[in-house]
């Protein structure tokens, strides 16, 4: 699903230049549930946005669902994006404007669903994640833990190859993380790549695989040993 | 074309400004009273110019009047005191020697006369004319005809008067085929006119001017000397025209040149050409004004537009990342803001028209007439306006599509 050899990845600070990523190998399959563990300034966010086709990378080869991603203009970007990729962020992200249903309806009015259809859709959604009844309600109206999973409800709308996490519980706490985690669990059960990235040792040990960075590079990949 | 006829599109942006009400107000509070001043002063400038066009509206706007005074200055063995008299052989030399230049001319006599019809009576000015004359003083034949050549030539004993004669001599019964007394000699109505010049103008009495020659003086004087010089000449030729026929007047009456009191010439070009000069200027300032004011409101929307964009990075920053095209942000914002300002523009203009109607009569006091702007302004306007709404939008529109996704997000 996700393929990189070699990336590099480096950012112009004045007349230096700031090495974040150097040289990864990284290959995710269908279905897997990775987290990548990082203290801040190990590379995690950089390789999030490479991934999630919000930045370019340097040099190295990345591809996603097969399809060799480079020198893409923003529009390839922005159709790839809605089309393969579903972000969840650490702060949500919701239009603050826009009630829940609008919300996650706003992925598939850029793919051109009609209002009826998508708004039909989005209620199934909001459903899954447990917030039918709060369809109208703006997200300043909502709790942290029901914006997260209002978040989750728009990332999985489209139907999207791959969810891109970017420490999705880092603004809850304990409780409405576990809830929101065991969403994430749920829709992996059900077949969906997902990507998570965290500093958080437990919520990284729920995943199936932990890939710690640091200073750019990959110090260990492993799967977890799950005591059940 | 897509882009336009989306309902779900419009459905997006009607939300956008409903769920922003402040910004939207506040945008379109900018480009409304833009508007509105630039339409106020549009209009008071045409009403002040409605003004000039009615003072100079009562006689012919190519008129040249001579007049004939005293003499001031000796000339060639003639002193000064001397009284000049127009005679008919000054007619016949007008006619004669400016030919090619003169539209219509006349000559005149003013009597004051006592009217008396039945048991009504008035006191009237009369004036002696050629048939020329109905053209110079704008006259309008309300009823009946004017005087003509034959009139002229047979010396017949037959009156022109005004509408208010009419009113006092004869209320509402009818004037024409009936005899008026003028000082003692009897006179048929042919004719009953208006006239644009006031209700002076329409106190006045036209007859023949051989009748009057014949009947009050029995010599062939005249008091005044009036044309139309050739439309088609130039302000500045008119004007030397003008100079022409005083001086050569001043010749054949043995006039110093330097003489200013013996001979007048008045000659509506050169009022004209002030009249001319004024508006020019007025013109260019109210043109200065207006464009000024619109690119106030132009400058204002672009502000907006780029703090709205300022203030939406984070959210088009989401909308990118979840698969928003740049193009598609551009066209959401420039929809926006065309809509924006084409709806309050057209508003602040419609305000200003009304006002301009509500307001118009209570500034006739002002020297301002029927102020009100004209259609080609108000679709120029509104053109000027989209096309404005359009730049406006379009540069912080771009500006927002080339932000990275990632730095949008971060923004905070």
């Amino acid at each position: 699903m996700i393929s990189i050899k070699n990336l590099h990845k480096s950012y112009p600070m004045g007349k230096d230049a700031l090495h974040v990523l150097k040289g990864l190998d990284l290959e995710i399959k269908e279905g897997e549930f990775v987290s990548i563990m990082g203290s801040s300034g190990s590379g995690k966010s950089t390789l999030l946005n490479i991934v999630g086709l919000l930045d370019e990378h340097d040099s190295g080869e990345y591809y996603l669902n097969n399809q060799k991603i480079e020198k893409l203009d923003e529009k390839k970007a922005a159709i790839l994006r809605n089309k393969f990729l579903g972000f969840v962020f650490q702060s949500f992200n919701l239009i603050n404007y826009k009630n829940a249903l609008e919300n996650v309806a706003l992925p598939l009015y850029y793919q051109g669903v009609g209002r009826k259809e998508r708004n039909a859709i989005a209620l199934d959604y909001l459903a899954k994640v447990g917030l039918k009844e709060r369809a109208n309600h703006l997200p300043n109206e909502l709790s942290g833990g029901e914006k997260q999973r209002v978040a989750v409800a728009r990332a999985l709308v489209t139907k999207p190859k791959v969810i891109l996490a970017d420490e999705p519980t880092g603004a809850l706490d304990s409780t409405t993380s576990s809830s929101v985690m065991e969403l994430l669990k749920q829709i992996n059960r059900e077949g969906m790549t997902v990507f998570v990235i965290t500093h958080e040792e437990d919520i990284a040990a729920q995943t199936d695989r932990i890939v710690r960075l640091k200073d750019g590079i990959i110090i260990s990949d492993e799967k977890t040993v799950k005591n059940q | 074309m897509r882009l336009l006829f989306d309902i779900d599109r419009w459905q997006e942006i009607f939300q956008t400004l409903q769920k922003n009400k402040l910004r939207t107000v506040l945008a379109g509070v900018t480009i409304a009273f833009a508007i509105l001043l630039f339409t106020l002063l549009f209009g008071i400038g045409n009403g002040l110019k409605n003004s000039f066009a009615k003072s100079f509206n009562d006689d012919a706007i190519n008129s040249i009047f001579i007049r004939t005074g005293q003499t001031t200055k000796p000339y060639r063995g003639l002193q000064s005191g001397r009284k000049i008299q127009f005679k008919n052989d000054d007619y016949a030399y007008l006619v004669e020697e400016f030919d090619e230049n003169v539209q219509f001319v006349s000559a005149r006599i003013y009597k004051n006369v006592r009217a008396i019809y039945k048991s009504e009576q008035n006191n009237y000015s009369l004036r002696a004319v050629h048939p020329d004359h109905q053209f110079l003083e704008k006259t309008v034949l309300q009823q009946g005809r004017y005087i003509n050549n034959f009139d002229l030539q047979k010396k017949s004993k037959v009156i022109v008067i005004g509408r208010l004669v009419k009113e006092d001599l004869f209320n509402n019964r009818k004037a024409l085929g009936e005899n008026i007394n003028l000082n003692g000699v009897s006179y048929k109505v042919v004719g009953v006119f208006t006239d644009d010049g006031g209700d002076n103008e329409e106190r006045i009495i036209y007859m023949p001017i051989t009748t009057a020659q014949a009947i009050y003086g029995n010599n062939d004087y005249i008091d005044q000397l009036n044309l139309t010089y050739n439309p088609v000449l130039e302000l500045d030729e008119a004007i030397s025209f003008g100079n022409l026929i005083l001086k050569k007047f001043k010749e054949k009456h043995s006039i110093d040149p330097r003489d200013q009191a013996a001979l007048s010439v008045s000659n509506m070009a050169e009022a004209n050409k002030g009249v001319g000069q004024f508006m020019l200027v007025l013109n260019i300032i109210i043109l200065f004004i207006g464009i000024g004011t619109l690119i106030a409101g132009i400058i204002g929307i672009s502000n907006i537009m780029v703090y709205i964009v300022r203030e939406r990075t984070k959210e088009l920053g989401i909308r990118k990342a979840i698969g928003a095209t740049p193009n598609s942000i551009i066209g959401m914002i420039m929809m926006e803001s065309i809509f924006v300002t084409a709806i309050a523009g057209y508003s602040g203009l419609l305000i200003g028209v009304f006002t301009l109607k509500a307001i118009g009569k209570s500034l006739e006091d002002y020297f301002i007439i029927n102020p009100s702007v004209e259609n080609y302004v108000v679709v120029g306007a509104t053109i000027i306006l989209i096309i404005a709404g359009t730049i406006a939008g379009y540069i912080p529109a771009k500006r927002a599509a080339r932000i990275k996704p990632i730095v949008a997000l971060n923004d905070e």
